[in-house]
C-alpha cells in the first residue's frame, strides 16, 4: 500500500530536488518526493493530509549520544537550564542552590521508603558563582537517607553526610585530589572524578554500566527522540555484554519502537584482537533497528575535567596536561585490523594533542592497510585547528564536533580551560566545512540535552550561556547546519545511502515540525516545535506517546 | 564487626608502559607466592595476562589460581573491584593492581586513600631497559612516562640483559634523576624475589600470632637471580623503639634498604608494624598483642646493605643495646 503525505513544505536534503510538497511511502521506504501528480504515477495510493500544515525534514540523526539520556530521568533533574523529560514535561532550571535543595526535598517527600536514596542530576554550579553545594546543604534534603546530585558534566557528584558515612568517607585524614575537605577536616561532599565518586555513587543509585544498558532507559530514550525529531541515534559507546545486546535487539524489534540505534562497542581492556572479533560477531547480529559492529576508542579525557590531552602550551589556568586512556600501540593495532576487516572506528579526542595522536595512528594504519572510504571519525575533536582539519581531509576522515559546549561551558573555556583564542576556535565547524571534512555535530546526551535542532542552533550562533558569541568566524549557515544533523551525521555512520535525505529508495524517516526552520532563522532554530516523527514509515506523534 | 578488626589489606600498584614486563612480573610473583594469598587485579591489553597453567578455576569474573591466589579483571572500575576484595573468603593477604600502560600509578595509589579497608603498600614501576628512554622522549608519551617513574617507590629496570654493559650505568644515572627517592632494582624477565617486590610477611595474616616467625621468615624463591642480587638482615629487637623515627631513618638511601618490615614495640608500649619501601616509610598500630622480642627484617641489594649503619640506626632508636643477629 502506498501512502502519499502532503506537507506544507518538505526540505529533502536531496540537492537535485531540495524541496517538495508530497512524499510517497511504501513498505517503510520512500518512493519519491515531489508533487502529488508526479507521485500518483506510482499507482494506487492513499493521500494522508495529517501533515498538511507541517514541515517535513529527513529524520534527524544524533551522531553522538548515550542511551543513558533515557535512564537518567529516573532521577530528579537539577540543572540550571530548562530541560524536557521523556514525557514532554519541561523542567524549569533550578537557578540557585536553594532551588536545587527545594526540588530534591519535594522528591524526597514523594518517596515513602525511608531507605531509598534521593538522587538528582544535571547540577551545574558554575552558574552559582563561587558558591559550592556542600553536604550540609544536602543534609537539608535528608539527614538519614543518602542524597546525591550528579553534575551536568557527569564528572562530579555531590552527596550528603549520610551517603559519605555509608561510603566510608565521612572521616578525617583523606588525602585525595578529588575529595576537597572542609575546615573540620571532613569531606565537603563534593566528589570529583570517577575514583572519588565510586565508593559512594552506587549508594545513590549511579552505576554507569547499569545505566548504559537499562531497558527502561532505552524506552525513555526513544520517547525523547520522537520529541526531538530524531529517528536514528547513536549509543556511543557501550561494553555491549551479550545480555544487553539481547535486550536491545528485543526492544528495538518491537513494532512500536520508534528509533534506529547505532551502538558502538567500546575498547576498554580487551586486546585489539578480541575487540575486533567481538565487533565482527556483533556486526553479524545487526538488524535494521539496531546497528552493531562499529568501534569506539577513547584517546583522552575531557577539557572541563582537565583530563584532555592538550598540545603546547596546555591549559590556560596552568593545570597539568590530561591523561591518555589508550596507548598509541593499541590505537594503531585496532585501526589496522579494523581497516582489514572493514569495521568502522570512531575515536574520542577532546584535546588537540589527542587529535594529533589519532591522526598519526590512523595515517600509520592506512599505510599498513590502505583502504578507501573508511570514514573513521574523530568525536568531539573540540580543539582541532585548521592544519588538523586539512590532515583529516587528506586521510579521508570525518569529524563530529560538539558545538553545544559553547552554550553550556563556553564561558568557562574562555576564562579558564583553554583561554580566549582557542575557545573561539573550539568546534570549528566552518573550518571543517571549508576544508572539505565531512561534518556531524552532536549533543553527547545526557551531557547536554538530546535535540539536533538545538545543536544546530549552537553551531549557527556559537553563543555562550552569558551571551558571548564565541568565534564569530566559525559559525556556519542555517542550511549547512540542517544538512549536518541529517546527511552529515548519517555519513559518519556509513548510513547516508539509507537515511539522511528524503529521496527515492531511502527509508521513510521524517522529522515532523510545526515550524519551518528556514523561516525561523538562525535565532529561532532552537524554538522550532517538533510534532513527532515518521520512522520506517510508522507515524509517531509526540503528544500521543 | 569482625571485619573492622582486620588490618587494611596492603595494595601494591604495579605500573609501567606497555611491554615493560608488568604481566611477566605478576606471573612470576604468582608462581613464587610461597603460600601468600595474592589477589591480582589486572586491566591491560596483554593477550594472556595470567599463565594458563596457573589457573585452577574460572567463574567468569575471578580466576582461582594455584596456591590460593586469585585474579580479577577490573574492566572499567578498579575502585569497585578493590571494594569487593576485603569481603572475600579466604581474605587475600596482599593485593597487586596491574595498572594499564598509560595509567598513572601515582593516581591509582592516591585513590586507595578513599577506601578504608585497603592501604597502599608501594608503587612499583617497571621500565624496559631497551625502550624506556625512547618512550620518555616520545612526543606523546614523555610526560606520562615521567609521571609514572616519579611516582615509584621501587623501579624495576627490566630486560637489562638486552642492553650493552656500558649503557647500563648511564641508564641507572638517568633513572635516578627520573625517579628520585625510588630504589632501583635490575632484573631480567622480571625475575625478582617476592620479598623484594612485595615486602616481607611477618605473620600479618588476619592478625595471627607471630610465633611462626623464626629464621625461616625470609625465604627468597630459589632463583639464581634472587640469590645473586639480594641479601637480608633479620634483627631481634628486645627493647621498645621510637617507631616513627626508626622508620624514617631506615628510608635513608645511605643504608641501602630496599624494603624493611618490623613488628616492634613502640615507646608507649603499643605494638606496631613498621614498613619501609624505597623512600616511603610508616608505622601502623597492631591489634594483636605481641611476643617479645620484636623483629625487623631489612632487604637490600647484595653488598649495599650497610650493616654498621643499620646497627647504629637501630641503636639510636632504642638507645640501648640490641642483639644484631644475621640470618
Amino acid at each position: 500500500m502506498i501512502t502519499i503525505y502532503r506537507a506544507k513544505r518538505i526540505l529533502t536534503m536531496n540537492p537535485a530536488r531540495p524541496e517538495a510538497t508530497h512524499v510517497a511511502v511504501r513498505d517503510g521506504r520512500i518512493l519519491g518526493a515531489g508533487t502529488l501528480d508526479e507521485l500518483a504515477g506510482w499507482g494506487e495510493h492513499r493521500l494522508d493530509d495529517r501533515f498538511a500544515d507541517k514541515l517535513l525534514m529527513p529524520g534527524l540523526v544524533e551522531g553522538h549520544s548515550h542511551l543513558m539520556e533515557g535512564a537518567v530521568w529516573a532521577y530528579v533533574y537539577c540543572g540550571y537550564h530548562d530541560r524536557m523529560d521523556p514525557d514532554g514535561r519541561i523542567w524549569p532550571g533550578a537557578t540557585s542552590i536553594d532551588a536545587v535543595i527545594a526540588r530534591l526535598r519535594e522528591a524526597a517527600q514523594a518517596i515513602d521508603d525511608p531507605a531509598r536514596p534521593v538522587v538528582g542530576w544535571g547540577l551545574d554550579p558554575i552558574h552559582f558563582g563561587a558558591a559550592r553545594v556542600r553536604r550540609a546543604d544536602l543534609d537539608r534534603v535528608s539527614a538519614e537517607r543518602p542524597v546525591g546530585v550528579m553534575h551536568a558534566s557527569f564528572h562530579i557528584l555531590n552527596v550528603n553526610s549520610a551517603a559519605l558515612e555509608r561510603g566510608g568517607l565521612l572521616r578525617r585524614g583523606i588525602e585525595h585530589p578529588g575529595v576537597p575537605l572542609g575546615d573540620d577536616g571532613l569531606p565537603t561532599g563534593e566528589l570529583k572524578g570517577p575514583d572519588a565518586m565510586m565508593p559512594v555513587a552506587p549508594l545513590v543509585g549511579f552505576d554507569r554500566e547499569l545505566l548504559a544498558a537499562d531497558e527502561r532507559g532505552l524506552r525513555l530514550f526513544a520517547r525523547l527522540a520522537v520529541r526531538t525529531g530524531v529517528t536514528t541515534a547513536t549509543d556511543l559507546a557501550s561494553l555491549l555484554p551479550q545480555n544487553a545486546v539481547d535486550m536491545m535487539l528485543g526492544v528495538t524489534a518491537e513494532p512500536g519502537y520508534p528509533l534506529r540505534i547505532v551502538s558502538l562497542l567500546r575498547l576498554m581492556n580487551q586486546t585489539p584482537q578480541a575487540l575486533i572479533e567481538r565487533a565482527l560477531a556483533l556486526r553479524a547480529l545487526s538488524t535494521d533497528a539496531l546497528r552493531l559492529g562499529a568501534i569506539k576508542i577513547v584517546a583522552d579525557g575531557s577539557i572541563q575535567g582537565f583530563s584532555a590531552r592538550l598540545r603546547w602550551p596546555g591549559y590556560y589556568n596552568g593545570a597539568p596536561n590530561g591523561l591518555w586512556y589508550t596507548p598509541p600501540e593499541v590505537m594503531r593495532a585496532v585501526y589496522t585490523r579494523a581497516l582489514e576487516t572493514g569495521l568502522l572506528v570512531h575515536t574520542h579526542t577532546n584535546g588537540d594533542e589527542a587529535t594529533d595522536l589519532a591522526l598519526e595512528c590512523i595515517e600509520a594504519a592506512l599505510q599498513a592497510q590502505p583502504a578507501r572510504d573508511h570514514r573513521f571519525t574523530l568525536q568531539h575533536c573540540q580543539l582541532a585547528d585548521a592544519a588538523q582539519f586539512r590532515r583529516m581531509k587528506a586521510l579521508g576522515m570525518c569529524v563530529n564536533l560538539f558545538p553545544n559546549h559553547h552554550f553550556y561551558w563556553g564561558d568557562e573555556h574562555y576564562a579558564m580551560t583553554v583561554g580566549p583564542e582557542r575557545a573561539e576556535r573550539m568546534n570549528a565547524c566552518a573550518t571543517a566545512l571549508a576544508s572539505g571534512v565531512p561534518l556531524a555535530i552532536h549533543s553527547d546526551a545526557p551531557v547536554t540535552p538530546l535535540g539536533p535542532l538545538f545543536t544546530a542552533w549552537c553551531a549557527v550562533n556559537r553563543r555562550t550561556a552569558s551571551g558571548r558569541v564565541l568565534g564569530t568566524r566559525e559559525r556556519i549557515g542555517l542550511e549547512d547546519a540542517l544538512r549536518t544533523i541529517t546527511l552529515g551525521a548519517a555519513y559518519t555512520l556509513r548510513l547516508d545511502h539509507e537515511i539522511g535525505s528524503i529521496e527515492c529508495g531511502k527509508r521513510a524517516d521524517f522529522a515532523v515540525l510545526e515550524d519551518d526552520p528556514l523561516e525561523a532563522g538562525a535565532e529561532g532554530l532552537k524554538d522550532v516545535r517538533v510534532w513527532g516523527t515518521v520512522q520506517d514509515g510508522r507515524v509517531f506523534e509526540a503528544a500521543a506517546l | 564487626m569482625g571485619a573492622q578488626r582486620n588490618p587494611p589489606m596492603p595494595v601494591t600498584v604495579i605500573g609501567g608502559y606497555l611491554g615493560a614486563g608488568k604481566t611477566t612480573l605478576v606471573n612470576h610473583l604468582l608462581r613464587h607466592a610461597g603460600g601468600r594469598r595474592l589477589a591480582v587485579l589486572v586491566n591491560d591489553f596483554g593477550a594472556l595476562p595470567i599463565d594458563a597453567d596457573l589457573i585452577e578455576a574460572d567463574d567468569g569474573e575471578v580466576l582461582s589460581l594455584a596456591g590460593g591466589c586469585i585474579c580479577c579483571s577490573f574492566g572499567s572500575d578498579l575502585m569497585d573491584a578493590l571494594m569487593k576484595l576485603p569481603a572475600r573468603r579466604p581474605r587475600p593477604d596482599q593485593v597487586l593492581v596491574e595498572a594499564s600502560g598509560v595509567a598513572l600509578p601515582g593516581a591509582v595509589a592516591a585513590s586507595l586513600a578513599l577506601l578504608s579497608e585497603v592501604a597502599l603498600d608501594a608503587v612499583v614501576v617497571l621500565a624496559d631497559a631497551e625502550t624506556v628512554r625512547a618512550h620518555a622522549a616520545d612526543r606523546y608519551l614523555a610526560d606520562t612516562i615521567a609521571r609514572q617513574l616519579r611516582a615509584a617507590d621501587l623501579v624495576i629496570l627490566n630486560k637489562l640483559d638486552l642492553v650493552a654493559p656500558q649503557a647500563q650505568a648511564a641508564l641507572h644515572a638517568w633513572l635516578e634523576t627520573m625517579a628520585p627517592g625510588a630504589k632501583l632494582l635490575d632484573a631480567r624477565r622480571a625475575q625478582l624475589p617476592l620479598e623484594a617486590v612485595l615486602g616481607v610477611e611477618l605473620g600479618a595474616r588476619g592478625g595471627a600470632p607471630v610465633g611462626s616467625l623464626r629464621s625461616g621468615a625470609l625465604q627468597p624463591p630459589p632463583t639464581v637471580v634472587a640469590d645473586a642480587l639480594f641479601e637480608h638482615v633479620e634483627i631481634a629487637v628486645e627493647q621498645s623503639v621510637d617507631g616513627r623515627g626508626l622508620a624514617t631513618a631506615l628510608a635513608d638511601p645511605a643504608l641501602g634498604v630496599v624494603r624493611a618490615k618490623g613488628i616492634l614495640r613502640d615507646r608507649d608500649g603499643t605494638s606496631i608494624v613498621l614498613h619501609v619501601v624505597g623512600a616511603r616509610s610508616g608505622i601502623e598500630p597492631r591489634a594483636v598483642a605481641d611476643v617479645v622480642p620484636g623483629r625487623l627484617v631489612c632487604i637490600g641489594l647484595k653488598g649495599r646493605l650497610d650493616r654498621a649503619a643499620l646497627r647504629a640506626t637501630l641503636d639510636r632508636a632504642t638507645r640501648t643495646a640490641t642483639n644484631l643477629k644475621e640470618c
